[in-house]
């Protein structure tokens, strides 16, 4: 477990690193383009990682969220990698905390993902009753659920205030881009909602904490390919 | 200085034998009556060993001897002995230098314990350990050895799967119960039938910090007894089934042909309860739950073959192991005699008992 956060804390530094380099170049926050977004994302989960893993102490979170990480990086790195330049116009600071506040929660969603798989995995073994070598090393069931339900909290919570500040940026957003980050939105507050209402039993909320992501991601894709005219 | 290892274990001695010579020992003895240096006694239910360290040799039935309960240790006469093992006869087993540090490394690891990969031995050597060092019978070369055994034994732990796993149904089901509510110690336990088995799974999650334990029986009498040897409370049979909204971990085991609990049964009661798993741990034959329970989401049935079946695959991943542990032992034994024990692998070709298999060191018989 150590090993595995001293290697993600590592990354981090180094993707903090970049971004501030990268951000330090634009004049404003780094997340200007698709490959730029995705490193974002990538430092969000991590920063999550390491908020989050050792209050919880899950052991093996670091092990999940690192391949998870560098997929995100190898997907930023197989973009086209635009040279900074510095925007003409000066930065609106409300479309910046609207952008980068949502990104964040990205990150709680990207880590609520990683513990809905460390959650399938353990359920499968338990329900089958083959139990391999990972089983003795991934942590309990309900350590798991709990860790997902703050991590949808805290996701939600931020994309709550990504989207209300979205209202003060001052400039109309494409209809695309609205649409898209009140899907994701209403997504994750339905998972929550059947969380609390026990619509869904902690498995399907593992699963759909995944799928849920998987298509936030997509969203996103969308989100920032229609918002280029709009960057921050 | 010869290091040497006397014992009786598990592997070729009974019970009468290990009694004869495990209790009472007076291993002041052995450092008194036959000028051995440094005298170490390892008694457990499975074995009894003396390790020593000493300049001149300390014959085998020396050791037997002072370890013999039925001789006077200060008489150290021969005519007490009525038993169908004598002193003479006993099969003590003998390894001395590089020998000797391999064993107490294999016995430290669990490797040579009855149940492969047991940590609990661990304990027990600490103890025997502790309980030298403070009468002053352990010096410098055991504190060396003992110390390195320790060690190597932490190592192997860490780097060989050899401890993994639980190798008995009751250890199976609060690993597994652990596994899934992580904390036992918050968990309710409803305990249906007061049989030998649902007692000691209920004692094995109650010795895990269990503390809300619930037991149900038709005979009352016998709900009473188990509960009280294990601080639970009472259910009346009749009404159990109520107890299912809350409890965490059921455990069946009554003798009951028909299935107590169906699908249908409990699917209503999930319902209430669907964010929180439900272990049913079912040991009865025939079995109390129907199988097809375990098809509802956050319901995990596990009837005594499946643990049975996780107990014997844990014990096959540990017996998987003992190469590897066996490969960290060879190093160490090497660097022990190459660091410290100058001149072990020396005095082991004096030996005893040089027909010693090298690779499984199965006890060799005086």
């Amino acid at each position: 477990m150590r090993f595995n956060f001293v290697a993600v804390g590592l990354g981090f530094i180094f993707q903090t690193a970049f971004l501030s380099v990268r951000g330090h170049e634009l004049g404003r926050c780094p997340i200007t383009n698709l490959f730029e977004v995705i490193i974002f994302v990538a430092w969000s989960a991590a920063l999550f990682y390491m908020v989050i893993g050792p209050a919880y102490r899950l052991s093996l979170m670091g092990a999940f969220t690192a391949p998870l990480v560098v997929l995100l990086q190898l997907t930023a790195l197989s973009l086209p990698i635009v040279q900074p330049h510095r925007a003409k116009l000066p930065p609106n600071s409300w479309l910046e905390f609207h952008a980068s506040i949502s990104l964040v929660a990205y990150g709680a969603f990207a880590l609520a993902c990683i513990a809905g798989v460390m959650y399938l995995v353990q359920e499968r073994q338990l329900k089958t009753h083959h139990l391999h070598s990972i089983f003795y090393h991934l942590p309990p069931l309900t350590d798991l659920f709990a860790a997902i339900t703050r991590l949808l909290w805290w996701g939600f919570g931020l994309y709550t205030l990504g989207l209300a500040s979205g209202f003060f940026v001052g400039e109309p957003l494409p209809w695309v881009q609205i649409v898209c980050a009140t899907a994701v939105w209403v997504l994750y507050g339905l998972i929550l909602q059947g969380r609390y209402l026990h619509w869904f039993a902690p498995k399907r909320v593992a699963a759909l904490c995944v799928v849920g992501f998987s298509a936030a991601l997509t969203l996103l894709w969308g989100i920032t390919f229609t918002g280029q005219s709009h960057t921050p | 200085m010869n290091l040497f290892c006397v014992g009786l274990s598990h592997h070729n001695a009974d019970v009468e034998t290990l009694e004869r010579f495990g209790g009472n020992v007076e291993i002041d003895c052995l450092l008194k009556n036959s000028g051995c240096a440094e005298a170490l006694l390892l008694a457990t239910c499975n074995r009894v060993e003396v390790y020593g360290a000493s300049e001149a040799r300390i014959s085998t039935l020396e050791v037997a001897r002072c370890l013999d309960r039925r001789i006077d240790p200060p008489s150290l006469g021969y005519g007490a002995a009525s038993s169908h093992v004598s002193s003479e006869s006993a099969p003590f087993y003998r390894y001395e230098g590089e020998q000797c540090v391999r064993h107490l490394f294999r016995v430290g690891c669990g490797i040579d314990s009855m149940v492969i990969g047991e940590t609990e031995i661990l304990g027990q050597v600490k103890k025997a350990y502790e309980a030298a060092r403070s009468n002053g019978s352990a010096g410098r070369y055991l504190h060396r050895l003992f110390q390195r055994a320790f060690r190597v034994a932490k190592y192997v732990r860490t780097h060989t799967e050899i401890t993994r796993g639980a190798v008995s149904v009751g250890s199976v089901a609060v690993d597994l119960a652990q596994k899934i509510f992580g904390n036992l110690p918050t968990c309710k336990v409803l305990v249906i039938g007061a049989g030998e088995t649902s007692e000691k799974t209920a004692r094995a999650l109650v010795s895990r910090g269990v503390c809300d334990l619930r037991i149900s029986n038709r005979s009352g009498e016998r709900a009473e007894n188990l509960a009280q040897l294990t601080t639970a409370r009472v259910v009346p049979f009749e009404t159990w089934s109520n107890e299912c909204r809350e409890v965490d971990i059921l455990i069946t085991s009554t003798s009951s042909e028909a299935p107590l609990l169906s699908r249908m049964k409990l699917e209503p009661m999930l319902r209430e309860r669907i964010d929180r798993p439900l272990f049913i741990i079912d040991i009865a034959v025939p079995r109390n739950v129907d199988p097809d329970v375990d098809a509802l989401d956050a319901v995990y049935l596990y009837d005594i073959d499946s643990l049975q079946s996780i107990a014997e695959q844990s014990l096959a991943t540990r017996r998987e192991q003992i190469a590897a542990a066996e490969q960290i032992i060879a190093q160490h034994v090497a660097e022990f005699d190459e660091s410290i024990g100058r001149g072990l692998s020396r005095l082991a070709q004096v030996s005893e008992h040089p027909q010693v298999d090298e690779t499984s060191l199965r006890p060799s018989e005086s």
